[in-house]
This record gives C-alpha cells, structure tokens and sequence, in this order.
C-alpha cells in the first residue's frame, strides 16, 4: 500500500522508521491529503486515532502537527505530518474526521497553533482564563501562575510564581 | 415594563444544568453542562481538564526510566497496562528484546490489570445504575488482586514494574500457586455477580437500547475497546497487532452486536473470563522457564567500585536512546493506549504524547447522550469507563 502511496501523491516526503510509515506533506495539502487518505478504497484511513503537537524550538518551520491513521480494513497504520512555522494556520480537519475536534482543540491550548474553520476551538485541558501555551519547549516546567488557598480571605488567589529554589537543569556532559 | 404571564412562560424552554464536577457519578471531576428540554437532553458539552498534571510536560523533562511512574498515575485503574506500552515504545526506538519469561509475567499482569479494570467499570457502573451490592462482592476480588500487584513490586497500586527492556525484579516465590488457586475460585465469583445483574429485570431496563452506537459511527468517533467492538466489529489490537507474543496464547475476543450499555456490560464480563484463561496459559509458560536475574549490574555493583560508579550513572543521568520516533499501542483495559514518543539520541524523550482511549470516548458523550434522559447521562457514562487520570493527563 506505501508503494500504492508514493505513486499516487508525489512531491511528498516518504519514510519509513522502525516499520512505521510517515508521510509529509505541507499545510496547503494538508486538508486534501487526509481527504483521499480516508475515502480511496486502497488505503480507507476511516480511523483518526491521535493528532499529537510538536515544537521543534529553533528550527524555521518550528511546529509539527501529527496526525495518526487506521486502516481497519488493510490492519495498517500510517502518519502523516504537517511543519508549520511560527504563525502558520493549519485548516481544521474535523469535517474529514468528526473526533479531530477535541484533539485539534488539544493542541491550541497546549502549542497555540489555531485550526481554521474549527466548529468549536477553546481551551480544553488548562484552567479556564489560563495564559500561555505549556507545552511549548520556552515554557517553563514550574509556570508563571502559583495559586494557593487565602485563609484570611477565604478565596482560591493566584500570585506569579515565586520559588525558593530555581528550577536546576542538569548538564552531565560536562563533569567534574 | 409589566410582563404578561404568557411570556414569561414562553422564554423558560430549555434549561441549562451543571452536572459535576462534584458528583459522584462523575467518576472524578467531570464537569457537565447539559442543556435540558424537561427530562431529555439536548446538548452535553463535557468540562474536562480539573485533574490535568501537565504529565507529558513532565516527561519531558525526566529521563526515560524516570518517565515510567508517570505511566500509573495516567489511568489509575489500569495501571500496569500503561506501563508495558510505555516500555513497549522505549524498547522500539531502543532496539531492546526482551525474554520469553519476561513476556509471560507482563501477560499475566496485564491480564490481572484488565480484570482489575473491568470489575470496576462494572461494579461502579452497577452503583451509578442502583445496585450496590456487586460493587462491594467485586472490590473485595479487586483486593486480592491487588495484594499481587503488592507481593511483586512493594506497592498496591503504582507499581512500576514493568520497566523498558525488563521488569523491576522476578516473581517470588509460590506466586504464580496463589495466581492460580485464585483464578480457580475467581470464575465463581464472577457468576454470582452475573447472577445478580444479568438477567436483574432493573438492571436490564436501564441499560438495554441506552447508548446505542452504530459500527459506522463507532469509527467515525475513533472509538477503540470495548466500545468498538460493542458495534460488531473485532478488533482487538492483541489478535490483530500482537506484541509481547499474544499470538501464542488462546483466546476468544467478544463481539457486540446492537452496540448497545447492555452489550458492552456483558462483553466486559466475557473479557474477564477470557483474561482468567490467558492467565492460566501464562502461568504455564511462566512454569516451564528458568528464574531470571533481572538486576544484572546491580549485584555487581555491590563488589566493584566500577560497577558502582557505572550504576550510579546510570540511574542519575539516564541512558541515552537512539535518536527516532515511534507510535507504539496496546490494547489497554479501556481501549487502544498509545504512546508517541520522539527521542532525539539523549537520555530524556523531547516528546511523549499519551494516547488515552478515554479522551476519545468522551469527546463522544454528547452525541451518544443526544436525545436520552438525564438519568441515562449516568448510564452512558458509566459503559464509557470514564478514569480523569488519563484523560486529564
């Protein structure tokens, strides 16, 4: 099927690792790719199992948007992947797979990389009025946010974080 | 402005509740807002993210052995499960196999786990319905199974036993008599549960016709588990993908066919009996295997100084795996669980997305609730199988 692949969408990048097949393809195509991926009777993708975010801090294109298929029919699995750059959109996939709407809204509120024409993008995983994307690599692990219990004024306050020690980043490399 | 009556009647159609995220059939923290048209439900739009640790964060910045106990606390009810599709990943990226004994104690613990998991979701999905009597027959068997968890790894529930490449020591001994004297009487009781409910008139008004989910809309929903195969179709990632040599054991894979809470009450009972007879299967294959030093360098490590000095390393620094990225999935208790992990040639993983099977099930509540009473929330929520700790992460 991977070889069915390759001839019919060309000028995408094809790999294969540890018998796991990735396709790339850029954002524009994005939309198209997974529509054929899903409706041809050779693959037959009908299952989206996972969108997943990365953040590759420094390079051009920083972000990947990963999505996971299923071939119940063929018993075969098959990623394709999306690089965007700082402020790409990418369009929203949920007309294609219903359940990419929670996965896609994931991803806004853990990466900040907004979906075009998604029915419904909110915050789903971080406190409602949070700031900031956490999952991206210069967030810090401790947050910015401290909330804690104020007995005197009996309300849940939050304050900016405020550590009596540093987060410490251990470099092996270089030892003693 | 004076109102008349009329209108002031006319404005209050629907309404507008919050269900959760205090309420006991919540199972954890969901918060629910459901939009009412007197008894029926319109519209759910589930609030999750109240139990959200920022866990693949975490990961990130742990070393690969670090990352494990993560993996317990995901869902807190399958604990052991998560963790071999974990070691599953790094052992893939790391080009690490692994003993055929080694396999056949991680079989026999997923299979404790998936009972584990399964008289829960029955048992609590019994009480959210009414019955409260198989909950407590069940948590007593769950108790049993976890004095196993106990004996092997030192804790009831967040074991970390299953580590990349090997587990955290063997089995002691006249373990694997105790698994089997208990899988004998477990058959038991798991009929006088089935007495209790399955044919129980109550039981069967709520829960036949609730929830129905067709085959096409199962997949459309990306829905995994018992919930997919509940539509009538079989796929069970241990029979069609296996790992940690599934396919060398027997076992039958319970089928669905109205898709309906009912179906998926009984499929998870026929899933524990079919988990009892892959236990025995493993038990025999454990048997006939020779005890296995799983501590290696540690031992060592007692007498020479560089043994000590290279384990030290070791357990501060982390071991480096190879630079790659793999998405490994298992057939947890509550659906496919899925690990994507990116490695890039350090000791610590740049990436770990967790797959939890439960964020796709519930992402689905308000269409499988559209059009059911209030009660049947309950019902739907309770044949989800609905654990916070891996849908939150």
């Amino acid at each position: 099927m991977f070889d069915f692949l390759v001839s019919v969408i060309p000028g995408f990048i094809f790999k294969e690792s540890r018998k796991e097949k990735i396709i790339s393809v850029t954002f524009d195509n994005l939309f198209l790719t997974l529509f054929f991926l899903r409706n041809n009777i050779f693959t037959q993708f009908r299952v989206l199992t996972c969108i997943s975010g990365i953040d590759f801090l420094g390079l051009k294109n920083r972000f990947c948007v990963v999505y996971e298929l299923l071939s119940l029919v063929y018993n075969c699995r098959l990623r394709v992947k999306v690089f965007l750059g700082c402020s790409a959109v990418v369009s929203s996939v949920c007309s294609i797979y219903i359940n990419a709407n929670w996965w896609e809204r994931e991803i806004w509120d853990m990466f900040g990389i907004f979906f075009q024409n998604h029915p419904d993008l909110r915050r789903i995983l971080t406190d409602y009025g949070f700031e900031g994307f956490p999952l991206r690599k210069d967030f810090p692990v401790c947050g910015f946010i401290d909330l804690r219990y104020d007995a005197n004024k009996r309300l849940v306050c939050s304050e900016p974080i405020d550590l009596a020690q540093d987060f410490r980043f251990f470099i092996f490399e270089n030892q003693w | 402005m004076i109102l008349k009556k009329h209108d002031k009647l006319t404005s209050l159609h629907n309404f507008t509740i919050n269900f959760g995220p205090q309420h006991p059939a919540a199972h954890g923290v969901l918060r629910l807002i459901l939009e009412l048209s007197g008894e029926v439900v319109l519209r759910a739009d589930p609030h999750i993210g109240l139990l959200h640790r920022g866990t693949e964060k975490l990961i990130e910045n742990k070393t690969y052995l670090q990352a494990l106990p993560y993996f317990d606390r995901l869902d807190y009810v399958s604990m052991m499960a998560q963790e071999q599709t974990y070691s599953l990943a790094v052992e893939k990226l790391g080009n690490i196999s692994v003993s055929s004994r080694l396999k056949a104690i991680r079989v026999l613990f997923c299979e404790i786990t998936r009972l584990l998991n399964h008289m829960l979701a029955v048992g609590c999905h019994a009480m959210d319905v009414g019955a409260m009597t198989p909950f407590l027959w069940l948590f007593e068997e769950r108790e049993k199974l976890l004095e196993f968890y106990e004996r092997v790894s030192g804790a009831r529930m967040h074991a970390a036993y299953i580590r990349p490449g090997c587990l955290s020591y063997d089995l002691p001994v006249g373990f694997l008599d105790d698994v089997y004297s208990f899988s004998k009487q477990f058959i038991y009781r798991l009929n006088e549960m089935e007495e209790m409910l399955t044919n129980n008139r109550i039981w069967k008004e709520r829960l036949v016709d609730i929830g129905v989910v067709s085959a096409a809309d199962a997949i459309a929903w990306g829905f995994s588990g018992v919930m997919l195969r509940s539509a009538g179709i079989p796929w069970d990632l241990r029979k069609v993908q296996p790992y940690d040599d599934y396919e060398q054991y027997s076992f039958d894979v319970p089928v669905g066919n109205s898709g309906d809470c009912y179906d998926r009450y009984q499929m998870r009972v026929e899933e524990m009996r079919q988990s009892i007879h892959i236990m025995v299967q493993a038990i025999n294959i454990i048997s006939a295997t020779q005890l296995e030093s799983v501590l290696g360098q540690k031992i060592e490590s007692k007498t020479f100084m560089e043994s000590l000095i290279s384990h030290f390393k070791v357990c501060t620094e982390g071991v480096p795996v190879f630079a790659g990225e793999t998405y490994t999935a298992t057939e947890a208790p509550k659906g496919e669980f899925g690990v994507y992990l990116i490695s890039n040639g350090s000791e610590k993983p740049y990436r770990c997305k967790i797959k939890a099977p439960g964020f796709g099930h519930l992402q689905a509540l308000d269409f499988m609730c559209k059009g059911h009473m209030i009660a049947d929330v309950v019902t739907i929520i309770g044949t989800q199988d609905i654990v916070f700790g891996e849908i939150d992460r």
